[in-house]
């Protein structure tokens, strides 16, 4: 199997994360949408590193994953708190920096 | 003066090291005053005459120490302390002593101090006091009444400290200093009764009209400090006659600017006539005895300057021979009695003037006229504030007469006084005024003949309207009602100080004369070869002593033995022009107020349409253009995210395209 595969795949998971974030309201959903999309990043970087024979892209993942989960916890910790005071997870109704 | 040396013994050593005191006893007192509130109410007044007089103390045994020392060593300088140090240039602070400064602090002084003691009397009823008369005060009247005489007398003392500081200066920069000290001193005085909004508006007009003078000695200060690197007396007489005739003629005329200012010289005369609506006081010795002879002051000191600068020094002598005759004649015409006596304040220190621009011939007469002037004057305007003083305040000549039964002391000290100004021999003034005349025919060519000329007409003219001034007032025909008015003399407080004052008109001229004044000066002001007048000098003293008779008997047979009507005649375009000051406001409202206002309202237009406009339009675009672009601020986090989105992929399409 060739590895451009693992990029379509990378892409397509890319795609449908934006779309998420872009289409969805309740904020879980939207983050499930930001974690998808870093994933694919995630396995971009791996299938590219494998490519290239070098280390440096497996790295980046394990860098990311960290990231990505120190910012869930945080993330999450953000949609509580809004969920508590407003009673909803809709990110649309979240719009205080309106102009 | 000689004669003091050897009394002066017991005073030999002492230097000028106390000389600071003179300037700092009345400043003390004005800051006592000003900064003690109410507290000094009651004994502010004499705090500020006492302090007034301390100085006058302090000032003697310099003089006595001075006339111990020989001639040649008198001027001593002493350095207070580095004011300016700015790398290699030092301005130092110091005291110069010498017989020019020491003549015009014991002046300052002495007839400060009289007239201190006058006011103590004058303004114990000062319209602030009686202004309730009728009607209850409200609380803030009577908040401020008592505290308005110690005012008055703080600002005297600071006068007092400004003008001393003024002649004592070793340099032009703390001269500057004084001189402007006294510009503020003039201006708060004038002012003093701010209530009448016409007085507040004379006070501006001094204070401006003065401004343009001061530029003058700004600018010159300038020039000296490029030219020569120093500021003090010595080094600009040491470097002067090495400079260059041109720069020398325009620091000159410089400084001749800032003594028409002070002195209201022409073309600056104009604010002198409104400054009377200070209290007679604050007339008789700001406006009449010391201020407005710090012109006189200047041009004397910066003799090393005009010596080397004939030009300048012409120039000199010229505005003053014109404001001699100026003054005279507007002082024909008027008929408020502190008005025609500022008119012929304005004339005598044309006088002054055109004996400073003499050159050496004529500094030690301009000095010494100064002098007299300053007790003779002092004198008359003391006498002129006892008459308002008996007469509620009355200001208008044609509504005095006979006053000489009812105020015997005022009558016969303003007598000396009038006698003294008009040149009678042996009063003060014929002795520096004919010195005067005298030196002004010196020269050759048509100057002597202009000059002596105008000095001589001047004399004449003099004679009249002051005799006119005195007969109106205090004799012919009662002309006040007398129901209304009750004329007393006044209390002992203002009665004395006019008699001193009158002592010195009779006989200061003598002292001066036969004391060896000129001599006594000389070191300073320099030495006058012989000289011969282009006329005999008896014929000159024959001559103005017939126009001096001439005069006073014309004015004799108008104003005392003829009835003085009691409204102003018409008169002819002669005596209309000289009432309205020869249009001097006029002259001034179209040459600088007009195209002043022109010129400030083309600018603000300019201002408003051109730098206002740009600036505005574009802050006003800006503002558009950002409120059309805050709708993007639509707080869906969504659309943000789509932003971003789209902002990445046009990058990355960016670089796709480049590569």
């Amino acid at each position: 199997m060739s590895l451009v595969n693992y990029i379509y795949l990378s892409a397509i998971l890319f795609t449908i994360g934006g779309a998420t974030v872009l289409l969805r309201r309740n904020a879980i959903i939207v983050f499930m949408g930001v974690e998808l999309m870093l994933n694919a990043a995630n396995l971009a970087f791996v299938t590219f590193a494998r490519m290239h024979g070098s280390l440096e892209g497996q790295v980046i993942a394990l860098f990311v994953m960290v990231v990505a989960a120190a910012e869930v916890v945080v993330g999450l910790a953000i949609i509580i708190m809004i969920f508590r005071s407003r009673r909803s997870a809709s990110i649309d109704n979240v719009n205080l920096l309106k102009a | 003066m000689t004669s003091l040396v050897t009394a002066s013994a017991a005073a030999a050593g002492a230097g000028p090291a106390y000389a600071w005191l003179l300037v700092a006893l009345p400043l003390l007192g004005a800051a006592v005053l000003l900064l003690g509130g109410r507290r000094t109410d009651s004994f502010g007044p004499l705090l500020a005459t006492a302090l007034s007089w301390a100085s006058f103390v302090v000032a003697l045994p310099l003089l006595f120490a001075m006339l111990s020392r020989d001639p040649s060593e008198r001027a001593v300088q002493h350095t207070l302390y580095s004011w300016i140090p700015v790398g290699d240039f030092q301005l130092d602070a110091g005291i110069l002593l010498d017989p020019l400064s020491i003549s015009f602090v014991l002046l300052i002084t002495f007839v400060g101090s009289l007239i201190h003691v006058y006011s103590l009397g004058y303004m114990k009823d000062d319209p602030s006091h009686v202004r309730g008369e009728g009607r209850e005060l409200t609380e803030w009247e009577t908040s401020r009444e008592p505290s308005d005489r110690r005012r008055f007398f703080a600002y005297l003392n600071l006068f007092v400290a400004a003008m001393l500081l003024l002649v004592l200066a070793d340099s032009y920069a703390l001269l500057f200093v004084g001189w402007e000290g006294v510009g503020l001193a003039s201006y708060l005085l004038i002012g003093f009764w701010n209530q009448n909004r016409a007085y507040a508006t004379a006070a501006n007009k001094a204070f401006w009209v003065n401004r343009v003078g001061d530029m003058g000695v700004l600018a010159a200060m300038m020039a000296m400090f490029a030219s020569f690197g120093a500021l003090d007396f010595a080094t600009v007489a040491e470097s002067a006659p090495e400079a260059s005739t041109g720069l020398l003629v325009l620091v000159g005329l410089l400084l001749l600017l800032g003594a028409t200012g002070k002195s209201a010289q022409f073309p600056l005369q104009s604010w002198l006539g409104d400054a009377m609506a200070g209290p007679t006081p604050v007339s008789a010795l700001i406006h009449a005895a010391t201020m407005v002879t710090a012109g006189v002051y200047l041009i004397v000191r910066s003799a090393p300057i005009f010596d080397s600068a004939p030009t300048a020094q012409t120039a000199v002598a010229v505005i003053g021979a014109i404001t001699l005759l100026y003054g005279a004649i507007v002082g024909l015409a008027k008929d408020d009695i502190k008005k025609a006596l500022a008119a012929s304040t304005m004339s005598q220190i044309g006088y002054m003037m055109l004996a400073a621009g003499l050159g050496p011939v004529g500094y030690v007469y301009a000095i010494m006229h100064l002098l007299t002037h300053g007790f003779f004057k002092a004198g008359m305007f003391l006498g002129a504030g006892s008459v308002m003083h008996g007469m509620k305040d009355e200001v208008n000549m044609r509504r005095f007469g006979n006053l000489n039964a009812f105020m015997k002391i005022t009558w016969v000290t303003f007598g000396l006084g009038w006698l003294a100004i008009i040149g009678v021999p042996p009063f003060s003034g014929f002795w520096s005024k004919d010195g005067v005349i005298e030196s002004a025919f010196v020269g050759e060519g048509i100057k002597p003949w202009l000059l002596g000329g105008a000095a001589l007409i001047g004399a004449g003219i003099t004679a009249f309207y002051m005799s006119r001034l005195f007969f109106m007032t205090f004799h012919g025909k009662a002309r006040w009602d007398e129901k209304e008015y009750h004329p007393h003399e006044s209390p002992l407080t203002m009665t004395v100080p006019m008699m001193v004052l009158s002592v010195g008109s009779a006989a200061l001229g003598l002292i001066l004369y036969f004391g060896g004044f000129k001599t006594f000066l000389e070191p300073v002001v320099g030495h006058a070869e012989e000289h011969h007048p282009v006329l005999p000098v008896p014929v000159i003293m024959g001559l103005t002593l017939a126009l001096v008779a001439i005069g006073a008997f014309l004015a004799y047979r108008q104003y005392a033995a003829a009835e003085v009507p009691v409204t102003p005649p018409e008169g002819s375009w002669a005596t209309k022009a000289a009432r309205a000051d020869l249009y001097q406001e006029e002259v001034n409202r179209t040459l600088f107020e007009q195209p002043g206002v022109a010129l400030a309202r083309g600018l603000d237009f300019a201002d408003r349409s051109g730098v206002d406009g740009t600036v505005g339009g574009l802050s006003s675009w800006i503002a558009s253009a950002s409120s059309s672009l805050r709708r993007l601020q639509n707080g869906l986090a969504r659309s943000y995210a789509l932003t971003m989105l789209s902002g990445v992929v046009v990058l990355l399409g960016a670089m796709w395209v480049m590569q």
